[in-house]
């Protein structure tokens, strides 16, 4: 009990120091405004919740204090965030691991300066009725996945139960909606917790003519299976860490943004709000849900936010490049050489977070209930 | 007159095999030898017209904007891209023309790369262009999102002007061409009185193409490079609401489908006026 209501000191404390952060922000603004550096983030894609802690970070002025004007810049469809940071589009970019390395191995000299968000957030859904509980039950079924590098985990996963991904499933490339999964043409699909699983609950249910229910699916978690990676990390340019500058630049850039997703867990909703005046076309709930998603991927975080855990990163790197997928492709051909990660920078951000008060692990954050609305609107 | 009614009967045909095959076709869609050959016609795939217009009328998220003026505000910012885009690759595309007419040597060298460049795909392309101009800049002005998008629109669009116009401005005929010389004319004579108002036939059918290729352009080019306040954009947004709120889907794509048509009506109207005036070259000349 003693050691809980300390935790709620601490982050009682951790929120006033917040506060005290932003309302000092002018004045860091007109004393910085010759020294502030320009920094350009490009993000995996458009704004949403899953960025929150960078829009936050920029919107509180938590950059400003730490001298940096930063820029965040909207992905595409056809926007690779680890080739705009290696060709010197970016400053810094917000990529998956596994897609990164992959860039990596093909000459994109790139570092995992900040591994954000600690858990992979992929799924695979099923109808409940369909009685798919775990991916030895996939055998024989149709088997949805988006292709292009987000198949990885489904084929370490289906291999580890002992399937042929080739063989024993009929796999199905599946649009980034869940249309197919609802009209049964594919029996389990591939969903990120954060997006497309909230698509499925913001969906009527023919039958009931309600919205579908939590338990009308059966999900299939990475996480549980042992087959996750990791996702979204801040990367870094490899060759620009060898300048002084950078280096401060990158500690400076990672405190502010500690601070930024330690806000979000901390004030949820104010975030939701701040990702949907960016201009989201996804609604409030939607959004809402996704923020609470993404904070469980990010918090708690025991060693410390955005440091890479070695299980979790050999993991990743081992089901690189063994894991084949219908083509025999793998995502690596070998380990990655060189600076492929590093804690250094994240530790003395999370140094200076800590003293300034900031609670950088989170340890009790408590996941909130989202109750989504008919289209998320 | 006759034209609105056509394109009013157009309007009305396709409602009509829309809510028709909606009424008849087979909800689960049609599979011959399990492949699918006919499109599912439920609610969810196909809602219905009405639906799509009633969901025009309502705000796009809780308490914001009606959709239909979103989808208005997006066609707008994508119109003033594909104009850009327009104008600047028929500019281009009359320069080629001009210079491919003009000079054998540089057709032969030129016109493969021409041909070349429409068969590079739009998706490697947009990156690329997104990529190398962000570090472009006009004095003080920086490169904006949307410059982007209209160099593809551009990209796309003076193709079919450059190959058309060519083939205009080598359709006279061996004796109009010899008459001229025969006045003394000199090529840039023959150019202005007899080339090209001989091209303008050809030219109008590759400024219509030039027109839907820049719409193409600007939408694909907005997807692909995420750039935000065009009808492109808007597309890839709402479709990821395809779940739950399809209705939603298909008004952008109404709009970017108005869009084409403003467009092409637009590029139409630039006929009417030079079109008088190549009755009188043709009487004069052939």
């Amino acid at each position: 009990m003693r050691i809980r209501s300390l935790t709620i000191g601490v982050a009682v404390a951790s929120l006033a120091l917040a506060g005290c952060g932003t309302a000092d922000t002018p004045t860091t603004t007109t004393t910085g405004a010759g020294g502030v550096t320009t920094v350009k983030l490009q993000l995996q894609w458009f704004f949403q919740a899953q960025f929150a802690g960078y829009i936050a970070a920029v919107d509180k002025g938590f950059y400003k204090e730490q001298g940096l004007d930063v820029q965040l810049i909207e992905g595409g469809v056809d926007i690779v965030p680890q080739t705009v940071l290696a060709t010197g589009k970016a400053d810094y970019a917000v990529a998956w691991v596994p897609k990164a390395l992959a860039s990596r191995e093909q000459g994109a000299g790139i570092t995992d300066v900040g591994q954000i968000f600690a858990r992979s957030g992929t799924y695979q859904v099923a109808f409940a009725s369909s009685g798919i509980k775990s991916p030895a039950d996939f055998k024989g079924k149709k088997v949805g996945n988006w292709g292009f590098g987000n198949e990885f985990e489904l084929f370490a996963g289906m291999t580890k139960a002992g399937l042929d991904p080739g063989k024993d499933v009929t796999l199905v490339q599946q649009q980034f909606d869940m249309q197919a999964l609802l009209k049964k043409e594919i029996d389990v699909a591939q969903a990120m917790s954060y997006n497309e699983y909230a698509q499925l609950l913001e969906a009527t249910n023919p039958a009931t003519g309600a919205l579908y229910k939590p338990e009308d699916f059966s999900i299939i978690d990475w996480k549980t299976v042992g087959s996750s990676m990791l996702q979204d990390a801040v990367w870094a340019n490899t060759s620009k860490l060898n300048d002084k500058a950078y280096q401060d630049q990158t500690v400076k850039f990672l405190t502010a943004t500690i601070k930024g997703w330690a806000y979000c867990r901390d004030k949820p909703e104010e975030c939701r709000d701040m990702v949907v005046a960016k201009g989201s076309k996804l609604g409030k709930s939607h959004q809402l849900w996704q923020m609470n998603e993404v904070n469980k991927l990010v918090w708690p975080a025991e060693k410390g936010v955005g440091l890479v855990d070695e299980a979790a990163w050999n993991q990743t790197v081992t089901i690189s490049m063994t894991t084949k997928n219908q083509v025999g492709d793998t995502v690596l051909k070998k380990k990655p050489e060189g600076l492929a990660y590093t804690n250094d920078y994240m530790q003395k951000a999370i140094d200076a977070a800590k003293a300034a008060g900031v609670d950088v692990n989170g340890t009790s954050f408590a996941p909130k209930t989202v109750t989504l609305t008919a289209g998320g609107a | 007159m006759k034209r609105i009614v056509g394109a009013l009967g157009g309007l009305i045909v396709f409602a009509l095999l829309w809510e028709g095959y909606k009424a008849v076709g087979n909800p689960e869609g049609t599979a011959v030898l399990g492949v699918k050959v006919l499109p599912r016609a439920d609610d969810l795939s196909m809602p219905h017209l009405w639906t799509v217009a009633q969901r025009l009328g309502k705000p796009e998220l809780t308490g914001g904007r009606p959709v239909w003026q979103v989808v208005f505000d997006a066609c707008l910012f994508t119109l003033g891209v594909t104009a850009v885009g327009f104008v600047v690759g028929t500019a281009i595309g009359f320069v080629l023309a001009t210079l491919m007419s003009r000079f054998r040597v540089v057709e032969r060298g030129l016109l493969p790369y021409v041909v070349l460049s429409q068969t590079v795909p739009l998706v490697a392309l947009a990156p690329l262009v997104a990529g190398w101009s962000g570090a472009l800049s006009f004095g003080p002005y920086p490169w904006q999102d949307w410059m982007t998008v209209a160099v593809i629109a551009a990209y796309l669009a003076f193709f079919p002007v450059a190959v058309g116009l060519l083939r205009g401005l080598q359709s006279p005929t061996a004796a109009g061409v010899e008459l001229m010389r025969s006045y003394a004319a000199g090529w840039w004579r023959t150019y202005g009185k007899l080339r090209l108002p001989a091209a303008l036939p050809f030219l109008f059918p590759a400024l219509r193409l030039a027109g839907a290729a820049a719409v193409v352009g600007a939408v694909v080019g907005e997807i692909s490079t995420g750039t935000r306040g065009g009808i492109g954009r808007l597309v890839i947004e709402y479709s990821r609401e395809a779940t739950s709120d399809p209705a939603k889907v298909y008004t952008a794509m109404l709009g970017a489908a108005v869009l084409g048509l403003v467009v092409a009506g637009v590029v139409s109207l630039l006929e009417l006026p030079l079109m008088r005036h190549r009755r009188r070259v043709e009487v004069n000349v052939v």
